[in-house]
């Protein structure tokens, strides 16, 4: 296998070149695919036949929830490749994807809270998937926290990087005990986003969604990590003349 | 006319949907914008360093 | 090797026992919090044992996070934790012996007095050896997943706060599994499930977590 891939990816430089040209590209995907997807979903996507039309807040709560559990998974890798390989790059991706996490982690908290209304009959139901989002929204703001804590730029990468491995570990373990916790106690509830069969036309603009919110997680984190790796690396000649561009 | 609005109102279901598409729609903005108010300020701050040096 | 985990243990036990204060005050720290549920919701005893396992699981939650705060602070004030790190005994054995220490002072001590305080809050005789068991299985992994977030938060004012939002999320299973136990028992079903799934965190966070408190110690001491 070839690994200089691997290697130019540690390179601020080199990340900095490329993230700029597939900026755009992410950004049109994003926004094309949202539009389409939201479009098609609030439109044209039939009714639930239990639901009625407040089944259409499902095109954003499960991207959000997808997109929430996947960012942490990836705060976890980036900590590890972070702490093995000493990648200034990876500290930079886990700085800058908590925050994008713990907001999708509010989206999709506060879209099934308001998609509960109409289906259970109140705000707040203690729901296996909402609780454990909750605590997931929790994870997030521990990591943010402790990122914000350390003053010292490479201690704080360094412990939010083990705070995310040890937090990925807990994760599944979290999300058992949650679901068992939730099946002793109200058993047999109906659940919202668990459907049997999806028909094509439903399930085909939640795709859509799920890679639309993917690309603009994607754009809002090279963007950010763009700004970062120009703020820490200003003694660098590539990096002055990167600024100078943009004056 | 009465079609948008019976459309709008989603057979009683349209706050909740209207609502959390508008909180999406805020935040995923409020993502992009952060980043993008984040690289405004360091160009400012870069600009008003080589007047600055400049002068 | 022996030697050493010796040597620490008893440092630790005879550094303890010059401040017994600081022993004693997680677990009054405990008492309080289970008295004041009474207080808070009324002395009906059907009611109190219903809250019974819930309430005492969380207060043990707490006073372990409140005694885990000065885990390493003086350590690191004096400066005998750049010692570890710089000696050739393994850190993560070092740290273990430690968390071990904290344990037996503080774990060990509430399942002691967890009989008592379920007594208090109305819970028949025949549910309390469930109650201690499942705090015996349950506080050694709270002691050791609160020393990863003690050793990461090592150097930092004002840590206790910014501890607890760390780690109290990663508590969560012991809560759920601990309190399961106790309910499981309370309707007179097996616990046995319980206390495996119990034992089985404890052996988890035992042989992973004195790994992330070493690495988390390291990049303390570094700053």
């Amino acid at each position: 296998m070839n690994w200089s891939f691997f290697h130019k990816l540690g390179s601020p430089k080199w990340f900095f070149d490329i993230s700029g040209r597939w900026l755009p590209w992410f950004t049109g995907a994003g926004v094309l695919l949202l539009l389409a997807g939201s479009v098609w979903g609030l439109f044209f996507a039939p009714q639930d036949y239990q639901q009625g039309n407040s089944f259409r807040i499902i095109y954003i709560h499960v991207p959000a929830a997808f997109v929430a559990q996947s960012c942490y998974i990836m705060l976890a890798v980036a900590g590890i490749v972070g702490l093995v390989w000493r990648m200034k790059l990876a500290h930079v991706a886990l700085k800058c994807a908590a925050p994008i996490g713990a907001w999708m982690t509010f989206v999709a908290l506060v879209t099934g809270a308001i998609w509960g209304k109409p289906t259970w009959g109140t705000y707040w139901v203690w729901d296996a998937r909402l609780t454990s989002m909750l605590i997931l929204l929790f994870l997030y703001f521990g990591i943010i926290a402790l990122g914000q804590a350390i003053s010292n730029r490479e201690t704080s990468a360094k412990a939010t990087a083990v705070l995310a491995i040890v937090g990925v570990v807990n994760i599944p373990i979290i999300k058992y005990s949650v679901d068992w916790w939730n099946t002793l106690h109200q058993p047999a509830t109906f659940k919202i986003t668990e459907k049997p069969a999806m028909p094509v036309e439903m399930w085909l603009p939640l795709l859509l969604m799920v890679l639309g919110f993917y690309a603009l997680f994607t754009v809002s984190l090279l963007m950010r990590m763009r700004v970062e790796i120009l703020r820490r690396e200003n003694r660098t000649r590539w990096a002055r003349e990167a600024l100078e561009k943009m004056l | 006319m009465n079609a948008v609005t019976e459309f709008l109102a989603m057979g009683g279901h349209g706050a909740y949907v209207w609502s959390s598409y508008a909180i999406t729609l805020a935040v995923l903005s409020l993502n992009v914008l952060q980043p993008w108010l984040a690289r405004r300020r360091l160009v400012n701050e870069e600009a008003r360093r080589r007047r600055r040096e400049m002068t | 090797m022996r030697q050493i985990v010796w040597l620490l243990f008893c440092r630790e036990w005879r550094l303890a026992w010059r401040r017994p204060g600081d022993l004693l005050n997680p677990l009054v720290f405990f008492a309080i919090v289970v008295s004041l549920f009474p207080l808070a919701v009324g002395p009906e005893p059907g009611m109190l044992r219903t809250m019974a396992p819930g309430v005492i699981w969380v207060a043990a939650l707490l006073a372990t996070l409140l005694s885990l705060d000065g885990m390493f602070r003086s350590d690191h004030e004096d400066g005998s934790l750049e010692q570890w790190v710089l000696s050739p005994h393994p850190l993560s054995l070092m740290v273990l012996v430690k968390v071990l220490h904290h344990w037996l002072v503080c774990g060990l001590a509430m399942v002691i007095l967890a009989p008592l305080f379920g007594l208090m809050l109305a819970l028949p005789v025949s549910v309390l050896p469930v109650l201690c068991l499942s705090l015996l299985l349950g506080t050694p992994v709270l002691s050791l997943l609160g020393a990863v977030g003690a050793a990461l938060t090592v150097g930092l004012k004002g840590g206790g706060v910014l501890l607890a939002l760390l780690i109290l999320p990663l508590y969560i299973p012991v809560l759920i599994l601990g309190t399961g136990a106790i309910e499981a028992s309370l309707q007179g079903m097996p616990v046995a499930g319980y206390a495996l799934w119990l034992g089985c965190l404890a052996v988890l966070s035992l042989s992973l977590a004195p790994v992330a408190i070493a690495a988390g110690l390291r990049i303390g001491v570094s700053e």
